[in-house]
């Protein structure tokens, strides 16, 4: 049909816009071969591996990516515990407050990440919180219960008609309906919400920054790297770390979720 | 799942006897349902509501704060003095900096966003949908300083434009570009130019994906209408389409828009020295420890965010969502 064709500028701009999307990345990837440690010399002057070996053996990598994985971990499982029973209530019933709810689930995410931070620096200020890993985590599970919500409130809407009915008419029990049947159910749009909150706390750096401290998580470390760079290579090589550790969660999630209605990572 | 498999799948009557608490417990929430959701929505509540909630009330409580100018301590007696500082004109210089910058950034982002979105809505099929689908997913998610580390190196003096325009013997262009008031500079890591670029860059898959939702319920049939009618493929774009991805681009312009007001890496990473709101904000906090001014200065974005969503309203932006 002539109508499904799409006009010739239109496939190029779209095309172009899309390899505008993931060109940049690529550069990441090319600058941690590079022999050339002080500039962002393009083209490089060389390539070598040697940056991959140095990373490993600067210590001052591995805590930060230690704290981090702590923090994604704790995070991610903090948000899947609230989020699911978030979604699990909002998906039973119209009650008082359902809309405002929905609203104070959305809007760690919805208002900037600035002011979620300094929110949270303002209440640790005003109560004499002292920075630890605990407010890191605290600010991380607030802004990762959304994802786990927007996941699971889809599969969840599908779920609470008859199937669960039919449990009930066979003699199962809440309890145990809830774990044979509704949570087997639940288990790939859980999965997925969990790695896309992963890939979110993992990667976290404004939020982070208020309330952290002293401490320093790895995007953390990146962003001193970036603002006083030595051995820049090294940082395109953490770069490419961090560039994975978010990018495999976000695939997978994405092939867990593709079949169904709600393809995970919509809304970030 | 195997139902069939299970031991207790068998037919048993509906009104058997308890066997145990979790059948009591099953009981009661089915002859009391508010009682389950009320148990269901407690912990998250109470979670948003303390953590959340309890956090953005100390930011307001803060900001009506104020400083000690001699002693750099926090006086915690009410006061409009915070506010008022915002008025100077360094610091409103900064209000109205970032707010340029969130409108031209918006801007860009629709303008950018629509063929991409136009295409993956109207003309993508199967393999490439779902490849335009990807395509667009991974960068908003993938990591957001490793996509601003990707344009420190793309903007560099010595970096990736500046030889490719040496290459193809762009210099004098890029050279004019720099040259401009105001939005040029040494660089374009060190200019506005440079700051937009990567603005646009991280925030336009959040354009993108409202923008293409918006455009999915144009139906084909329509386009198909306006054309028998006699429109030319442009008189459609402009009062058909255009009209119809709106509330798309409404959606993506909040994202857009209060992102950018709220960011304060990339103006620190690309950038000429000037400050933005949020720069403003983390300084405050910090090296300056003025945690009041620094609140104050962050309940802009939220203002601002306010503003233009009732704006956006009356507009009847909303109507079609």
């Amino acid at each position: 049909m002539r109508s499904d064709r799409a006009p010739r500028s239109l496939t190029l701009a779209a095309i172009g816009g899309l390899l505008f999307l993931h060109l940049p990345i690529v550069l990441i990837f090319v600058y941690a071969f590079t022999t050339e440690e002080r500039t962002y010399q393009f083209p490089p002057p060389g390539l070598t591996l040697k940056w991959f070996a140095v990373a490993w053996h600067r210590a001052d990598i591995w805590p930060p990516l230690y704290l981090s994985l702590r923090v994604a971990t704790v995070s991610t499982a903090m948000a899947l515990v609230l989020g699911t029973l978030a979604a699990a209530a909002m998906s039973r019933a119209r009650f008082f407050g359902r809309d405002q709810m929905s609203l104070l689930i959305l809007l760690p995410i919805a208002l900037p990440g600035i002011i979620t931070g300094m929110s949270l620096r303002s209440a640790f200020s005003v109560m004499d919180i002292p920075f630890s890993t605990f407010t890191i985590v605290l600010g991380h599970a607030t802004f990762c219960i959304v994802i786990v919500y927007n996941n699971a409130v889809a599969r969840f809407r599908r779920l609470s008609g008859p199937i669960v009915e039919a449990s009930l008419d066979l003699g199962a029990n809440g309890f145990q309906t809830f774990w044979h049947v509704i949570l087997p159910n639940l288990g790939s749009a859980l999965l997925a919400g969990g790695m896309l909150a992963f890939a979110l706390s993992f990667d976290e750096v404004i939020v982070t920054t208020f309330t952290a401290g002293q401490q320093s998580t790895l995007p953390i470390w990146m962003l001193n790297e970036l603002v006083r760079p030595r051995q820049r290579p090294v940082t395109n090589v953490v770069a490419i770390v961090v560039f994975a550790a978010t990018f495999v969660p976000i695939l997978i999630a994405y092939y867990l979720t593709r079949t169904g209605h709600e393809t995970a990572g919509g809304g970030k | 799942m195997s139902f069939a498999t299970e031991p207790q799948g068998g037919a048993q009557p509906v009104s058997h006897p308890a066997r145990g608490p979790g059948d009591r417990l099953t009981g009661l929430f089915w002859r009391n349902p508010r009682l389950l959701t009320a148990l269901l929505i407690a912990p998250p509540l109470i979670w948003l509501g303390v953590v959340y909630l309890g956090s953005l009330a100390a930011l307001l409580l803060q900001s009506f704060y104020s400083i000690d100018e001699f002693s750099g301590v926090v006086v915690r007696e009410f006061t409009l003095r915070t506010y008022g500082e915002l008025f100077r004109p360094a610091n409103l210089d900064i209000i109205v900096r970032t707010t340029t910058m969130a409108a031209s950034v918006t801007l860009a982002s629709a303008v950018l966003a629509f063929p991409i979105a136009y295409f993956a809505a109207r003309y993508a099929r199967g393999r490439w949908k779902a490849a335009f689908y990807l395509g667009i997913m991974l960068p908003l998610w993938s990591s957001y300083l490793v996509k601003v580390y990707a344009w420190k190196l793309i903007l560099a003096k010595e970096g990736i434009i500046t030889w490719a325009a040496d290459s193809i013997g762009a210099t004098p262009l890029l050279n004019a570009a720099l040259a401009l008031p105001v939005v040029g500079g040494n660089s374009l890591s060190t200019s506005y130019i440079g700051t937009f670029l990567v603005f646009v860059y991280v925030w336009l898959p959040y354009m993108i994906l409202p923008m293409q939702a918006a455009l999915e319920r144009v139906p084909v049939s329509m386009l198909e209408a306006s054309a028998d009618l006699g429109a030319t493929p442009r008189q459609t774009l402009r009062r058909v389409i255009l009209p119809m991805a709106m509330p798309g681009v409404i959606a993506g312009s909040i994202f857009t828009f209060s992102l950018t007001l709220g960011d304060y890496i990339i103006p620190q990473i690309v950038g000429s020295s000037r400050l933005f709101i949020g720069q403003a904000v983390y300084q405050l906090q910090g090296t300056a420890g003025n945690i009041p001014l620094a609140a104050a200065f962050a309940v802009v974005p939220i203002v601002v965010m306010l503003v233009y969503l009732s704006l956006a309203k009356r507009q009847g932006a909303f109507d079609a969502l």
